[in-house]
């Protein structure tokens, strides 16, 4: 048995069906990248296992036992980095344990953890963009869920920025033995981080390819097994490009 | 476990000292709005002193300048002391009244399509279209002023209030939601907030409207207040008093509404608006 499991048996948007017939699951540590084209539902499927949209027929499983909305076990690192500007940031990060003036310590070693020690007491106006989602990547940690969802967690951050935090997560995911769930369009992303990409088709149902990452860890960037498994990815795809 | 301060970014460290240095913009901001009136009061002291405006209609601004001296010795804080009781106790019945009423029908859909539309139907009654009612409900005493003055300060900060809830972003209502905040953690910690700025944005139109209607109310039936002020400067065609209690209403008006602003921008300084940028020049 997976540590997470997912089944959408139907899902939609008025008439129109976004998910239908998906399978899918996670084991425990291990990161799983959902590639497929825009408005094929991966953001739905995520908020779907997340409990945050229950208008829908499917089933979620975490460690055996089933799911009926938002649950300790799992964080949620959204597109944008969703801050709430009047907190500060140790109180963003903390805000998921429901206490304000959380111990400084645990916030602090969080912030030096992702890359921002002394941002403690700044508020989110005072944060770059990248900055800010490194934040948002803190107080997804901050609660110690056994699954983290992304979605699309780099896509608003310059190459730079979004190569470093993709290093962090792979690590902190690593150390902290996280399962991953991660929506992302970029194929090297999907590469770099995970241990199997799930190709969703445009059209509802089950999952077009599944695909393993064996490539060894800690990776480098351009290796010539990562060239080929993102050619591997695009082959998929070529349909889509196509249209 | 100490702050590192020393890692603060520059932009927080800037903020500090962007805050040493307010006071001189403070004191120009000052002058630049008393410039306009400066001038309009010394062109109107010119024309009138020249014959060109009659006296009589419009005096002089340093007779109504004496007039309000003279008053100062002669009961007129008692005339400002109350009216500006009036507006405290209406304003504070009205906004709250506001605020409880908006607050459900936002967060209520049952209480929404019950109340919003009778609500709304009222609010389009004209101020005036009370006072016969409330006079022959309540008589002439202090309870149909307050009452007035009450109506006159709900609508705003019911609508502030309502339209702040329904602005929320969906969002972070729905971190909220990820991190399984109750009902009422969730209004407190995440609503509330985030309807902050419109909910002040209404109080302080409320206020402003509360002095409105209590001029309403002090012109139809009062012994005591600046609107029964300028009733009295009317009736004994004394032009400066009617000013003066002009002036006076200015100013207590204004006063209110800069106590309000500041409380605005304590409350909301996480802000990171355009004006805010102007007025600190924080990212300049």
């Amino acid at each position: 048995m997976s540590f997470l499991e997912i089944e959408v048996e139907d899902k939609r948007f008025g008439a129109r069906q976004v998910l239908h017939n998906l399978r899918l699951s996670v084991q425990a540590g291990e990161i799983v990248s959902l590639l497929g084209a825009s408005g094929c539902g991966k953001s739905t499927l995520l908020s779907i296992v997340a409990g945050l949209d229950r208008a829908c027929t499917a089933r979620v499983r975490l460690d055996g036992r089933e799911l009926h909305g938002p649950d300790a076990g799992i964080g949620f690192v959204f597109q944008e980095p969703r801050l709430f500007p009047w907190l500060t940031v140790a109180d963003n990060i903390s805000f998921g344990a429901g206490v304000r003036n959380a111990p400084a310590q645990a916030v602090e070693a969080l912030l030096e953890e992702v890359g921002l020690p002394g941002y403690a007491q700044a508020l989110p106006k005072q944060l770059s963009g990248g900055q800010a989602q490194r934040v948002a990547i803190a107080r997804g940690l901050y609660t110690r869920p056994r699954v983290l969802l992304l979605d699309e967690p780099f896509s608003a951050v310059d190459a730079i920025t979004r190569m470093k935090l993709q290093d962090l997560l792979a690590r902190v995911a690593g150390e902290r033995g996280l399962s991953v769930l991660l929506v992302t369009h970029d194929v090297d992303e999907a590469v770099q981080l995970s241990d199997r990409a799930v190709l969703l088709d445009r059209q509802p149902g089950p999952a077009r390819a599944v695909l393993p990452v064996g490539l060894p860890r800690p990776r480098t960037r351009g290796g010539a097994g990562a060239a080929a498994l993102k050619r591997q990815i695009l082959a998929h795809f070529e349909v889509d490009l196509a249209i | 476990m100490t702050t590192r301060v020393l890692d603060l970014p520059r932009a927080v460290k800037r903020n500090d000292a962007v805050g040493r240095r307010l006071a001189p913009p403070l004191l120009r901001a000052l002058l630049a709005a008393l410039l306009l009136p400066a001038l309009l009061l010394a062109g109107l002291e010119a024309a009138v002193r020249l014959g060109a405006i009659p006296a009589n209609l419009m005096p002089p601004p340093s007779e109504v300048a004496r007039t309000i001296v003279y008053l100062g010795g002669h009961g007129l804080a008692g005339h400002a002391a109350a009216s500006t009781l009036r507006v405290a106790l209406g304003f504070l019945g009205g906004a709250a009244a506001g605020v409880l009423l908006g607050a459900t029908v936002a967060l209520h859909r049952g209480a929404r399509g019950l109340l919003d539309p009778s609500l709304q139907a009222l609010r389009s009654i004209p101020s005036l279209a009370w006072v016969p009612l409330l006079l022959l409900w309540f008589g002439i005493d202090e309870l149909p002023k307050l009452v007035l003055i009450g109506i006159g300060a709900f609508f705003p900060v019911y609508t502030g209030v309502t339209s702040g809830f329904a602005g929320v972003d969906r969002k972070l209502v729905e971190v909220g939601l990820l991190y399984r905040l109750p009902p009422p953690a969730l209004v407190g910690r995440v609503l509330l907030p985030a309807a902050l700025p419109a909910i002040l944005t209404g109080l302080r139109n409320g206020l402003s409207l509360a002095w409105m209607f209590m001029v309403a109310a002090e012109l139809i039936a009062a012994s005591r207040g600046l609107g029964y002020l300028l009733s009295d400067g009317r009736e004994t065609s004394r032009a400066d008093i009617v000013l003066g209690a002009i002036v006076l209403l200015a100013v207590l008006g204004k006063l209110s509404d800069m106590a309000m602003l500041a409380l605005e921008r304590r409350l909301l300084a996480w802000r990171d608006t355009h004006c805010a940028h102007l007025d600190t020049g924080a990212r300049a």
